[in-house]
């Protein structure tokens, strides 16, 4: 991980509060590997807000040294990166956290859920696991309403049913209410959405038997693993302060459903 | 002919190669921001506060960020000293660097304890933290009352092999009173400040930000107010000083060496620059061959009267 400035190649609108963002490593500057369920810090760019803002890796280029990121503008940092054009520069702190295991899915029939701004992250995930001999993969992605998006790129690699709360499109319901309806079972289930989506996914896993992955969020503030602001309980005893209490930042924030407490 | 400015610092008889230190929490034990800057170029690696078992800290929200900085409510999570003797102070070790141990406590039996696990281990100086607002018992307790700051640094020193920091909060009245009563207790070197006592409400949801509801408020927006208490505490007292509270800057932290400390330390702003300690190291060292001065120690106090 590093820290670096990097230069905006995209950055556009996708639909409703939904933004892209690509940055790609400036001149002399190498990006390290990235992975899918790892992230990035982004800073903004007014000196007052200091903080990097985590956002997931949505895809990868290692050929052009590039990074897509596609965000929710929620607050005031996120709401400053929508003003960024092409050329402009912007810092970044990465990668971060650990991601998901793809060659552990090798061979096996994966249920990716996206639940909300928890879609992009299962976007270079399901990149990779086509990339794997005999894996399947389905993918269930949970929006609000109408306005969709990542929907025709999940397509290039993986089979995709849609949820949406107001039924609007595809199955009316959840990504689980989707994943009944669909009559989906996997060996492995990975999941990115809001907590009570993560709880349920993990439930849901306990109960069909399969290995699952949840990707957590926490308030942060170093994202290296240094402040231990942002952990998440554990079932088991943590490596850094053996207290039960994981760095998301750091031991995530990919983690095995049987290993954290929701 | 250029011959480069002397960068070394000594408090209480330990000689640091430079003035640059790591306030507590903020590096963890210097693994994390390892990667990024080189441990053995600092004058000193501040561990994380720790135990004498482990703590398992707050529950989350712990961090919020505010304009100009941000708020924390870790609790102090920490291994406990076994834990951190096998690990950390190990790992440091290998780096060619002095290691302070900052040491928190709920009680002054639990400070004791540590202090006395750490007698016979490689370390180079104590700073016992009697200033996180962020636990329920102790800490800060010690920390604002003068007499229990006394009596504190006194038991302390009575058991400590290595030099004794203490570690003062800006969250008192008048600065110059506590830090005069851990000079008189027997403090080797005072540092300053922790966190000054903050809160943040999240208005849509009208609701704490943070779990703890309060936390400790760092970051740049802090500064003006760790530069004038570290002024004060100079003033009051003839030991030295380890400042801090805002430092982003190698500019800030030759403010803090002329308002009167002789060595400065760098926290949250860590997390918006991890390269930030080794720019402090070569920007003082920039102004000192700019400004013609000979060795950084001539800045601590300088500012004229
Ligand atoms: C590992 C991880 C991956 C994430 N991936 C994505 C993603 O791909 N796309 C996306 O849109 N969002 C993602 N988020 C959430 C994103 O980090 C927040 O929406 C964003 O930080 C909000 O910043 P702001 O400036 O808009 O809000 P503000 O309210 O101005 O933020 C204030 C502070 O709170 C923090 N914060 C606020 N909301 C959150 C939150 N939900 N999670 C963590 N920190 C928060 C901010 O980082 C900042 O430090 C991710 C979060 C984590 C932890
Ligand atoms: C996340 C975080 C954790 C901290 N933990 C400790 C601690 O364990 N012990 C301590 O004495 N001070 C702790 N502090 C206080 C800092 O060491 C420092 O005194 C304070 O943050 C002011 O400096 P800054 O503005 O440069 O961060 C912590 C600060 C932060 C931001
Ligand atoms: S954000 Fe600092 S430990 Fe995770």
């Amino acid at each position: 991980m590093k820290k670096m400035t990097m230069l905006v190649t995209e950055s556009k609108r996708l639909s409703g509060e939904i933004y892209s963002l690509t940055l790609c490593a400036g001149e002399g500057e190498t990006l390290e590997k990235a992975g899918p369920g790892q992230f990035a810090g982004l800073f903004p760019r007014d000196g007052a807000h200091l903080l990097m803002r985590p956002i997931s890796i949505c895809r990868y280029d290692r050929g052009a040294q590039s990074l897509r990121f596609v965000y929710r503008a929620a607050g005031e940092g996120t709401r400053s990166f929508t003003d960024l054009k092409p050329g402009d520069r912007l810092d970044f702190l990465g990668p971060l956290g650990r991601g998901y295991d793809v060659e552990e899915m090798a061979g096996k029939r994966v249920l990716l859920l996206g639940g909300g701004i928890g879609i992009p992250p299962m976007l270079e995930l399901a990149a990779c696991l086509s990339r794997q001999e005999g894996t399947s993969v389905t993918a269930i992605l949970g929006y609000r309403d109408q306005n969709l998006f990542l929907k025709e790129e999940f397509e290039a690699f993986a089979r995709v049913l849609v949820a949406t709360e107001d039924g609007s499109v595809g199955t009316k319901g959840n990504v689980l209410t989707a994943a009944a309806e669909g009559e989906i079972s996997a060996d492995v289930i990975c999941a990115c959405g809001p907590m009570p989506m993560l709880r349920a996914v993990k439930a849901y896993a306990e109960k069909t038997g399969a290995r699952c992955f949840l990707s957590l969020e926490e308030r942060m503030a170093c994202g290296v693993g240094a402040c231990l602001g942002c952990v998440t309980r554990t079932t088991k005893t943590d490596a850094h302060s053996h207290v039960d209490n994981a760095r998301v930042c750091t031991e995530g924030p990919v983690f095995d459903a049987r290993d954290v407490a929701l | 002919m250029n011959t480069r400015p002397d960068m070394s610092v000594t408090i209480a008889g330990v000689t640091f190669k430079n003035p640059v230190m790591t306030a507590s929490g903020t590096f963890g034990s210097g693994m994390e921001y390892g990667q990024f800057v080189d441990l053995s170029g600092l004058g000193a690696v501040v561990t994380k506060g720790v135990s004498s078992v482990p703590w398992a800290g707050n529950p989350t929200p712990r961090v919020a960020e505010v304009y100009g900085g941000m708020l924390n409510a870790i609790g102090l999570q920490n291994p406990g000293i076994d834990v951190f003797i096998e690990r950390d102070l190990a790992f440091l070790k290998n780096y060619d660097t002095r290691v302070i141990v900052n040491v928190c406590g709920r009680t002054e039996e639990e400070y004791l304890e540590v202090v006395r696990r750490l007698q016979d281990q490689p370390v180079d100086m104590l700073e016992i933290n009697v200033s996180c607002p962020n636990v329920k018992e102790g800490a800060i307790a010690f920390g604002q009352n003068p007499d229990a700051l006394y009596r504190i640094t006194k038991k302390i020193k009575a058991v400590a092999a290595q030099p004794v920091i203490m570690k003062l909060t800006p969250n008192v009245t008048d600065i110059a009173v506590t830090a005069r009563a851990a000079q008189d207790g027997g403090a080797d070197a005072i540092s300053l400040i922790n966190t000054i006592t903050g809160m943040k409400i999240d208005i849509e949801k009208q609701a704490f930000v943070l779990a703890n509801r309060t936390g400790g408020m760092s970051g740049p927006a802090i500064k003006p107010v760790a530069v004038r208490m570290v002024y004060q505490a100079a003033q009051a007292v003839s030991i030295p000083i380890i400042g801090m509270g805002g430092i982003a800057s190698w500019e800030d932290a030759v403010e803090f060496m002329l308002a009167g400390a002789s060595a400065v330390a760098a926290g949250a702003m860590n997390f918006h620059n991890p390269y930030l300690t080794r720019d402090l190291v070569t920007g003082m060292e920039n102004y000192l061959i700019r400004h013609g001065i000979g060795a950084v120690r001539e800045l601590t106090g300088a500012v004229h009267a």
